[in-house]
């Protein structure tokens, strides 16, 4: 009887880090300019052209493409559970959409307001996280609501709703773009494609925080999580109390999409992509299965963000444009794959 | 002896259709009851409703206290259930399948113990499924997933075993095996067993106690000679039957007549 151990969880997610790791250090060593690892690390608190671009330019852009792309996964891998459905993702359902709408809403109307961080000695925080949350909970609700059918989901209908929810969305946000003035529309295109370029360690922390504690919390529930993927009913009579875990998966996971979409717009596919081939690696068991796509995706969108900062240098392709060319015949194989297999769907 | 489930006055309605009108029945423990009656006459409410997915209007008792009064965790421990489908979206193996029976006896952070696979292997064990323990369970027939399910139900380790027609997918042997290890674990373990069933042959063989419902009430309950009547069977399921005991059982056998 193979089962998930002690060892197994070890493994995996020591093999995993190692790997995260390593891809952080080389990810902002590679660039249009070419960094020495030795160099960079080289009297730091010397002037060090090296140490400069390494620590200052390459190493918090790099962090934030970890959390997100962890982020993207993990939250990937929850709504799959909990919508019974292996083809959800956060694009898919439409959150992604209304964290967007949301964030933009924050952007266009309270671009100023700024949340001072330790009475403004740390510096000060945009609301606009906050916006995208609510816009994300918010979508998620509906077009969870309008698949609900005498209390029992229809994955069919969600997966409809949600798509017809995000194409909703988009054209509030295309409309939106076209009435506000030309500067700001370039600003939010460009946003909303979706980009990692930032300096700022302090947004990097807030994202990870608020990444982590998203992440600590679905962790958490990763058993209930394994017994939802029965069914409804199974769950309850294994002792889950389904519409806490419900309604708790909804909000931690709205809380780190609005975070990540509020800082790097939508980069999608991530979530869709890493769960899978993590499935098929590690098996399904959600308790190793959660840590390990956040690990993954961390992997996956650095390399992919580093592609994208690469590949046409100077110039800089939205990550986005990296990350669904590679999800969206992706996407293709699986539905091709799981209509053979048949599953339900 | 205590009851084990006891209701009163129990009613049920999907909004405006009403399924379950005014059941009033007790289970001792230890007992092994069938439930039968035509689709729709409400068996699989009533199953609902005792493992607490749904809730009636009228009173529930379990071992003497309240449905209500139970956590679900409380519940998962002393009651299992094994469904009609089983739905499986993601590639779980079947031992897996059965460690989640286990859910409720370690932390929501721990991975399970040893006394956690030592129940689940005996479970597959009795249940006929550790041959294919590793194997993914959606390659599974219908019988064997339905046996790993049930193996998934004794990993419970519950006081109740409520069962969504068993037997459903399988076939004659297997059946029959099932309907013999629950009247083994009935027998040997005092586990109560309360299923719904639609083979009314088997369901004389293996269970002393038959309540039929028609209409969402209660129209027969008691022993299968009570039960099993040429009379019961035309008013409940509209067709005319032929009743005799069999020689070697001494049960009710059932024979049905073409000609109407």
């Amino acid at each position: 009887m193979k089962v998930l151990d002690r060892r197994k969880m070890i493994l995996v997610n020591g093999v995993l880090l190692v790997l995260l790791a390593l891809s952080v250090v080389g990810c902002a060593l590679l660039g249009p300019i070419r960094l020495d690892l030795s160099q960079a690390f080289q009297n730091i608190f010397a002037p060090n052209p090296d140490a400069e671009i390494f620590f200052r330019a390459r190493l918090p852009r790099v962090l934030l493409g970890v959390a997100i792309g962890g982020g993207m996964a993990a939250c990937g891998v929850v709504l799959q559970a909990l919508l019974g459905n292996p083809l959800a993702c956060p694009q898919m359902l439409g959150v992604s959409g209304g964290a967007s709408l949301g964030g933009i809403l924050g952007l266009i109307f309270l671009p100023n307001w700024l949340l001072p961080i330790a009475g403004g000695l740390l510096g000060e925080i945009s609301w606009v996280p906050l916006a995208a949350f609510l816009g994300a909970l918010l979508s998620m609700m509906l077009v969870y609501r309008f698949s609900l059918f005498h209390g029992r989901l229809h994955p069919y209908h969600l997966l409809l709703s949600g798509v017809i929810f995000n194409s909703f969305i988009a054209a509030i946000i295309m409309f939106l773009n076209s009435i506000v003035d030309f500067y700001q529309a370039q600003g939010l295109l460009f946003w909303l494609m979706g980009s990692l370029s930032t300096r700022a360690y302090l947004t990097v922390a807030f994202i990870w925080a608020y990444v982590i504690f998203g992440f600590l919390w679905l962790w958490a529930k990763g058993l209930s999580l394994n017994l939802i993927t029965l069914g409804e009913e199974a769950a309850m009579q294994l002792g889950v109390e389904t519409g806490a875990l419900q309604r708790q998966v909804f909000v931690a996971s709205s809380l780190m999409i609005g975070a990540m979409v509020s800082v790097s717009g939508m980069i999608g596919f991530i979530g869709l992509m890493v769960p899978h081939a993590m499935r098929l690696i590690i098996g399904s068991d959600h308790r190793l299965l959660l840590p390990a796509s956040f690990l993954a995706g961390g992997i996956f969108l650095c390399w992919a963000d580093t592609l994208a900062r690469t590949l046409l240098a100077p110039a800089e392709l939205p990550v986005g444009i990296i990350t669904a060319f590679f999800g969206g015949p992706f996407f293709l194989f699986l539905l091709y794959r799981e209509g053979r297999r048949k599953l339900t769907l | 002896m205590t009851a084990a489930i006891q209701t009163r006055d129990l009613s049920f309605a999907y909004k405006d259709r009403p399924v379950l009108h005014a059941i009033s029945l007790s289970v001792e423990s230890g007992e092994m009851v069938g439930v039968l009656g035509p689709n729709g006459s409400g068996k699989t409410t009533l199953l609902k409703i005792l493992s607490a997915v749904l809730r009636g209007q009228g009173e529930v008792k379990l071992n003497e206290k309240t449905i209500g009064s139970y956590g679900r965790r409380e519940l998962s421990r002393l009651f299992a259930v094994v469904q009609q489908e089983v739905r499986v979206n993601f590639p779980y193996t079947a031992a897996e399948v059965v460690l989640m029976g286990r859910a409720s006896y370690h932390s929501a952070f721990a991975l399970e113990g040893k006394k956690d696979l030592e129940v689940a292997r005996a479970s597959m064990d009795l249940t006929d499924s550790l041959s294919f323990s590793n194997r993914y369970l959606h390659e599974l027939s219908g019988g064997e997933k339905q046996r790993v399910m049930i193996a998934r139900a004794l990993a419970q380790e519950p006081k109740i075993l409520l069962l969504d027609e068993p037997s459903a997918f399988l076939d004659l042997k297997h059946q029959v095996q099932v309907f013999e290890l629950l009247r083994r674990l009935n027998r040997e373990r005092g586990l109560t067993v309360v299923a719904a069933l639609h083979d009314l042959n088997l369901a004389a063989l293996f269970f002393p106690r038959l309540i039929i419902l028609r209409d969402g009430k209660i129209y027969r309950d008691g022993s299968p000679k009570e039960v099993l009547t040429e009379k019961t069977i035309e008013d409940v399921y509209g067709i005319r039957v032929r009743v005799e005991q069999d020689p070697v059982s001494e049960k009710p056998q059932l024979f049905i007549c073409p000609c109407v």
